[in-house]
C-alpha cells in the first residue's frame, strides 16, 4: 500500500506523534488534524460546491451479498433482498438478502451446532489465536479493497479507513489472538476444607447487533472478543452498511474458522435483529446502537430468556477547555473530537464546553478551523469528511441545525447542505449554546459543534453530568490537580485527558448511566462473553487452607 | 503442548515401541556413517554480530555418540560479557526496543516464532549433535514448544498491565510495570532451545534486553537462534549470546555490575553460586531453576499398565537428563510386584541407539562428566544395597551410552534416592499408606515436581496439597506449556518460567502517588 502521499498530507498533524507512528500502529483509528497544502483546493471544494464532481469509481467489486450461514452465502428464506446505497449520491451499490426470523433461526442453529459439538470450543486456545492471527495477516493483504468497500457503503474517508480503521482491525483481532490462551480463573480460598476453581467458559451462542459508523471496527469490537473465548455468533451489521463484515467473515473462514462459529445476517433490525434479541437460544446478546434501541433489545432479552446483554449507546460527551489549555491544540482537538467520522460517533464531543476566559478566541479559531475543512468525495485524497451515511440521518440533522437556530443559538459555520446531492452537510458549529437547548441535550451525531460557556469547574462538573449519557468526556487543561478532579467527578466511562478519541484495543470502553453497560476492549470486554463457573470441592485432610 | 507421541505420558494408551536394544551404533554402523548437520554460526553474537572472543580463543562441542569435536566454537569470557553487557545497556537505555509500544514487540516476536518454526529441523540436529537429543522428538516437542513459547509471550506484550489502587487518603496511586533492564541468562543443556524460548520470549515481551550464555556442551542451537532473531527484525543488543564455561563467562554475568538480573537454570549447585554472586556485586534480581528429585506416587487404584508407562518416561524421556524426572517412583504395596515385573518387561522395547535415527528411543548421555557420573551413581547404589533389576552398564565402545537401569528395594538414605542422578536410572520404593507417600516424597532438598498417579479424588487432592513442589502432575507427567508455569520449592529454586508469571521476573513494579482533591469517591 502506498502510504507516502497520505503521509505528507497529514505531515502537520497537530499530534505530537510522527505520523508515520500513527499509520503503523493505528493506535488511534482516527486521522488527525488537518491536512496541509490543499489550501486552494479547499476553497473550492468547500465554497463551490454547488455542483459536485462525478463520483469517483470505488476501486472495489461487491462479491458478497447473501446471509452468511454455517459457512456457506445463502440466499435469505423469503428470498427478499435490500438496496445498499452509496451516500454520495444515495444510488444503489447492491441488493442484499435481507434476513429475518427464519435466517435468524438457521444462523442460531447453525451457530448452536458449531458450539455443542465443536470443533471451535473444543480446540486448543492456541490454534483458535492461530487462526485470529491469520485472519488479521489476511485483512492486512486485503486491506484496501476492503477500506474501499467500508468508504462505498458508509461515506467515510477512504483514507480513515484504509490508514486507520482497517489496520485498526487486524490490530484489534490480534489482540484477542493473544488473550485466547490467557484467560485464567482464579483458585480462590475456602473457610471451610474446600478446593475452589473458578472456571471461565465460553458462554455460547453470541448474537450481536452492529451499528453502520465504524462497520468493521465495531464487528472487530464484538468478534475478537467472542472468538477469543471460544463462542460461535450470529452477528446482524447495520442495513446501511451490510457489506465490509461478509468480505472478512469470507477471510475468516479462509484463516481456518469452522463453519457455523461465525453467522452472518443482513437486514433490518425490527425484524432480523428483534429475531435474534429475542431468541431463546442465544446465550448472551452484545448491542451497539442507539439508547432508544438499546432498550428495546434489553427487553427482548428480558422477555425471551433472560440472555444476559451489553449495551453501548448513545452519548452526548462533554469536551472542557480549561483556560489554561493549548488553546490552538484544544480548537483542533475539539474540531476532531465532533467532526471525525462526519460526526458520527457515540462518543463525539458534541458539548464543547470553553472557559469564559477564553471562550471568544475560542469560537473564532474554531470557526476558522471548521471553514477549512475539506468536504468531498471520501474517495478523493485530502477530503476530511463524507456524506452522512443516509437521507434519514442527513434530515435528521438539518432539523436538529434548524431548532438551534429557533432556539437562539448563535450559527458560526455552516448549517446547511453541501452540494446538491447525496448527504453531505456543512460542518456546522453553534455558539452560545445552553444547556436546555435541543442541540445540547440530544445526541445530533452529525456534524455540529456546540460550544457553551462556563466560568468555574464545580460548574461545569455539574453541567457535565447533567446529561441522560455517560459515555466520554475530554479535558483539556495543563493543570495536574484540575486533571484530577475532572477525571474523578465526571461520570464518564472514557476520559481523554490533551487528546482524544485515543482507541487502543487495550483500552476498555463503554458508558455510564443510559450510555450502555458493558466494556468493549481491553481485558474487561473478555467478560462479555464468559460464564463464570465455581467448581467446589471437598478435601479431605488438606495440607493447608 | 503434549509431548509429541502424545501417548507419552499421557494416561491413555500404552505406546506400543518396537525394536530393540542396539549395542551400539556407533560399532554396529561405523562412525562414517554418522550424520553430521552443517554448523553455520560458531562465534559470540554481540551485538548483532558475530564476532571472536577478544582473546581469539575457542573451545571444542563434542558429538555425544563419539565424543569427537563438532565445531570450534568461540570462548567467551569477562572482556566478551563486557562488551555484551555494553551493547545491551545501549539497546535498553537508548533504543527502541523498549521504547517501542508492546503490540509492536509482538509483531516482532511472531515473525521470530514463524522463523523458528521454519527452520525447526535445522535447530533440532544441532540440539541433537550436541547434547544427544532424539532429532524427532526435538523437532516435535523443543521446537514446537519453543514456537508456541514466541507466539503465547507475543502475545502478552500488549497485555502487562498496572494497576490503579485505593489509597486510605486523599490520594490516588497507580503501578507501572517498568522492565527490568538488562537481564543475564545462564541455560543448561539439556533443553537448549526450550530454555533459550522460555527465558527469551517473557524478556522480550517486557522490553528488556538479555545476554545468554548457552552452556559449553550446547552452544550451537543459541547462535543460531540469535541469528533467526536479528532477521526477524529483534534490534541489535537485545539479544547478545557468550559462549563459554560457566567459572568465567558465567560467572561474569552473574557479578557484573551493570547487569540488572539474572535468570539462571542448572544445578542447585551452581545456583548456590550465581546468588552469591549476585549478592557480592550489585544485589542483582535473581531467579534459580535448579535440580529436583522428583517423586511419582502410584496408587493401588490406578491402571497398572498406564502407571508403567507413564513412569518409564517419567524417568527415561531425554535419557533422564530432565530436572523435572521422576526419579523417585513410589509404588504402593497393592501393585509393587507386578509394577516391577512389567516395567521390567518394558525395557526389551526400548531402543537405545544414534539419535538421528526415528527408530532410536534413548541417545548418548551429554558427555563424558556426566557418563562417568551417572555410571558412579550406579555402583553407588549396588554398593548400597539396591538391587539392580536391569541395566546398569555403559553401551559400548565409544560415545556416551548407558543402558535403560532400574534399582528396586531402594532405600531413603540411598545417594540414588537423594541425589539428583540427570541419568536413565530409575529407583524404585514400595510404600503402604498415604501419610507414608507424602513423607517420603517430601524427604529431599528439592521441591520441582511431583506425580500422582491415582483415581481417587481425595487423595488426588490431598497429595496435590501437601507436597511441597512447584508442579503436580495428576495421572499424567512432565506436561510443560507455556501457559503454565514452572519453578521450584526450597533447593529447586524460585521464581517461576513461564506462564504470566515469567513475565513478573523481568518486570519491576513503580508505585506513582499523588494528591487528589475533592474527590467524589475514594
Amino acid at each position: 500500500m502506498n502510504m507516502s502521499a497520505a503521509a505528507r498530507r497529514i505531515a502537520s498533524s497537530i499530534s505530537c506523534r510522527s505520523i508515520s507512528s500513527v499509520l503503523r500502529s493505528s493506535s488511534s483509528f482516527m486521522l488527525r488534524g488537518r491536512i496541509a497544502g490543499v489550501s486552494s483546493g479547499i476553497q473550492r471544494l468547500s465554497t463551490a460546491a454547488a455542483a459536485l464532481e462525478e463520483p469517483i469509481t470505488p476501486p472495489v467489486q461487491v462479491n458478497y451479498t447473501k446471509l452468511l450461514i454455517n459457512g456457506q452465502f445463502v440466499d435469505s428464506a423469503s428470498g427478499k433482498t435490500f438496496s445498499t446505497l452509496d451516500p454520495r449520491t444515495g444510488e444503489v451499490i447492491a441488493h442484499v438478502a435481507e434476513g429475518d426470523a427464519e435466517d435468524v433461526d438457521r444462523a442460531v442453529a447453525a451457530a448452536r451446532k458449531a458450539f455443542d459439538e465443536g470443533p471451535w470450543p473444543k480446540m486448543s486456545a492456541y490454534e483458535r489465536s492461530r487462526i485470529l492471527y491469520r485472519f488479521a495477516d489476511l485483512i492486512e493483504k486485503h486491506n484496501d479493497e476492503i477500506a474501499a468497500l467500508e468508504t462505498w457503503d458508509n461515506g467515510k474517508p477512504y483514507e480513515q479507513a484504509a490508514f486507520g480503521e482497517i489496520p485498526m482491525v487486524a490490530r484489534l483481532f490480534r489482540y484477542y489472538a493473544g488473550w485466547a490462551d490467557k484467560i485464567h480463573g482464579l483458585i480462590v480460598p475456602a473457610d471451610t476444607p474446600h478446593h475452589v476453581q473458578v472456571l471461565h467458559e465460553p458462554i455460547g451462542v453470541v448474537g450481536q447487533i452492529i451499528p453502520w459508523n465504524f462497520p468493521l471496527l465495531m464487528f472487530a469490537w464484538k468478534v475478537g472478543p467472542a472468538l477469543a473465548c471460544g463462542n460461535s455468533i450470529v452477528l446482524k451489521t447495520a442495513e446501511q452498511t451490510p457489506l465490509s463484515a461478509l468480505v472478512v467473515a469470507k477471510l475468516l473462514h479462509e484463516a481456518g474458522l469452522p463453519d457455523g462459529v461465525l453467522n452472518v445476517v443482513s437486514g433490518y433490525g425490527p425484524t432480523a435483529g428483534a429475531a435474534i434479541a429475542s431468541h431463546v437460544d442465544v446465550d448472551k446478546l452484545a448491542f451497539t446502537g442507539s439508547t432508544s434501541t438499546g432498550k428495546i433489545v434489553q427487553e427482548m432479552a428480558a422477555r425471551s430468556n433472560l440472555k444476559p446483554v451489553t449495551l453501548e449507546l448513545g452519548g452526548k460527551s462533554p469536551m472542557i477547555i480549561m483556560d489554561d489549555a493549548d488553546i490552538d491544540k484544544a480548537v483542533e482537538l475539539a474540531h476532531f473530537a465532533l467532526f471525525f467520522n462526519q460526526g458520527q460517533c457515540c462518543c463525539a464531543g458534541s458539548r464543547t464546553f470553553v472557559h469564559e476566559r477564553i471562550y471568544d478566541e475560542f469560537v473564532e479559531k474554531a470557526k476558522a478551523r471548521a471553514l477549512k475543512r475539506v468536504v468531498g468525495d471520501p474517495f478523493k485524497k485530502g477530503v476530511e469528511q463524507g456524506p452522512q451515511i443516509d437521507e434519514e440521518q442527513f434530515n435528521k440533522i438539518l432539523h436538529f441545525i434548524k431548532s438551534g437556530v429557533e432556539g437562539g443559538a448563535t450559527l458560526v459555520a455552516g448549517g446547511e447542505r453541501h452540494g446538491d446531492r447525496g448527504y453531505f452537510i456543512k460542518p456546522t458549529i453553534f455558539a452560545d449554546v445552553k444547556d436546555g437547548m435541543e442541540i445540547a441535550k440530544h445526541e445530533i451525531f452529525g456534524p455540529v459543534q456546540s460550544i457553551l460557556k462556563f466560568s468555574d469547574l464545580k460548574e461545569v462538573i455539574k453541567r457535565s453530568n447533567a446529561s441522560q449519557y455517560g459515555l466520554a468526556a475530554g479535558v483539556f487543561t495543563q493543570n495536574l490537580d484540575t486533571a484530577n478532579t475532572l477525571m474523578r467527578a465526571l461520570r464518564v466511562g472514557t476520559i481523554w485527558i490533551n487528546s482524544f478519541d485515543i482507541f487502543d484495543a487495550a483500552i476498555p470502553f463503554g458508558g455510564y448511566k443510559m450510555s450502555g453497560y458493558g466494556r468493549e476492549k481491553g481485558i474487561d470486554s473478555l467478560k462479555n462473553y464468559l460464564q463464570i463457573k465455581s467448581v467446589v470441592t471437598h478435601l479431605k485432610d488438606p495440607a493447608w487452607l | 503442548m503434549e509431548f509429541p507421541s502424545s501417548t507419552f505420558l499421557k494416561s491413555s494408551s500404552p505406546s506400543s515401541i518396537n525394536g530393540q536394544i542396539i549395542d551400539s551404533l556407533c560399532e554396529s554402523n561405523g562412525v562414517s556413517k554418522l550424520m553430521i548437520p552443517e554448523v553455520k554460526f560458531t562465534k559470540l553474537f554481540i551485538n548483532g554480530q558475530f564476532v571472536d572472543s577478544v582473546s581469539g580463543k575457542t573451545f571444542g562441542t563434542r558429538d555425544p555418540r563419539t565424543g569427537d569435536v563438532v565445531a570450534e566454537v568461540a570462548e567467551g569470557d569477562q572482556e566478551d560479557v563486557d562488551i555484551a553487557v555494553k551493547a545491551a545497556r545501549e539497546a535498553f537505555d537508548h533504543g527502541k526496543w523498549p521504547r517501542m509500544s508492546g503490540f509492536d514487540r509482538g509483531r516482532v516476536i511472531l515473525k521470530f516464532a514463524d522463523l523458528i518454526e521454519q527452520h525447526g529441523e535445522e535447530i533440532a540436529m544441532l540440539d541433537s549433535i550436541d547434547s544427544g537429543k532424539l532429532v524427532h522428538l526435538t523437532k516435535d516437542f523443543d521446537i514446537q514448544f519453543a514456537t508456541n513459547c514466541f507466539r503465547y509471550y507475543a502475545g502478552a506484550a500488549d497485555k502487562i498491565h498496572g494497576e490503579t489502587l485505593k489509597c486510605m487518603g486523599e490520594f490516588q496511586a497507580y503501578t507501572l510495570k517498568e522492565p527490568v533492564g538488562v537481564v543475564g541468562h545462564i541455560i543448561p543443556w539439556n533443553f537448549p532451545t526450550v530454555l533459550f524460548a522460555a527465558k527469551a520470549a517473557p524478556t522480550l515481551a517486557t522490553g528488556c534486553t538479555m545476554i545468554f550464555k548457552p552452556a559449553e556442551q550446547s552452544p550451537l542451537s543459541a547462535l543460531y537462534l540469535a541469528h533467526l532473531a536479528k532477521e526477524a527484525g529483534i534490534p541489535d543488543g537485545v539479544i547478545n549470546v557468550i559462549t563459554g564455561y560457566g567459572p568465567t563467562a558465567g560467572a561474569a554475568i552473574s557479578s557484573h555490575m551493570d547487569v540488572d538480573a539474572v535468570s539462571f537454570t542448572g544445578s542447585t549447585e551452581v545456583g548456590k553460586l550465581v546468588m552469591g554472586a549476585a549478592a557480592a556485586s550489585n544485589l542483582k534480581t535473581v531467579s534459580l531453576e535448579l535440580g529436583g528429585k522428583c517423586p511419582l506416587v502410584i496408587f493401588n487404584d490406578v491402571d497398572i499398565n498406564m502407571a508403567v508407562q507413564t513412569a518409564w518416561q517419567a524417568v527415561f524421556f531425554n535419557k533422564g537428563e530432565v530436572c523435572i524426572a521422576g526419579s523417585r517412583i513410589y509404588v504402593q504395596e497393592g501393585i509393587y510386584d507386578e509394577f516391577l515385573k512389567k516395567v521390567t518387561d518394558n525395557v526389551k522395547d526400548w531402543v537405545v541407539g544414534d539419535p538421528f535415527d526415528p527408530q532410536v528411543h534413548q541417545g548418548p548421555q551429554v558427555d563424558k562428566e556426566q557418563f562417568d557420573k551417572v555410571l558412579r551413581y550406579i555402583e553407588s547404589g549396588k554398593r548400597e544395597g539396591a538391587t539392580l533389576l536391569t541395566g546398569g552398564k555403559a553401551i559400548g565402545e565409544k560415545g556416551y551410552y548407558i543402558e535403560p537401569t532400574i534399582f528396586t528395594d531402594v532405600k531413603e538414605d540411598m545417594l540414588i534416592a537423594q541425589d539428583e542422578i540427570f541419568g536413565p536410572v530409575m529407583s524404585i520404593m514400595k510404600f503402604k499408606t498415604i501419610e507414608e507417600a507424602i513423607e517420603k516424597a517430601n524427604n529431599t532438598k528439592y521441591g520441582l515436581a511431583a506425580g500422582i498417579l491415582t483415581n481417587d479424588l481425595n487423595t488426588a487432592n490431598r497429595v496435590s496439597r501437601s507436597i511441597r513442589a512447584g508442579g503436580i502432575w495428576v495421572n499424567c507427567y512432565m506436561i510443560t506449556e507455556s501457559s503454565i508455569p514452572f519453578g521450584g520449592y526450597k533447593m529447586s529454586g524460585f521464581g517461576m518460567d513461564s506462564g504470566l508469571q515469567a513475565l513478573e521476573k523481568y518486570l519491576k513494579v513503580k508505585s506513582v502517588i499523588t494528591p487528589i482533591y475533592n474527590s467524589p469517591w475514594l
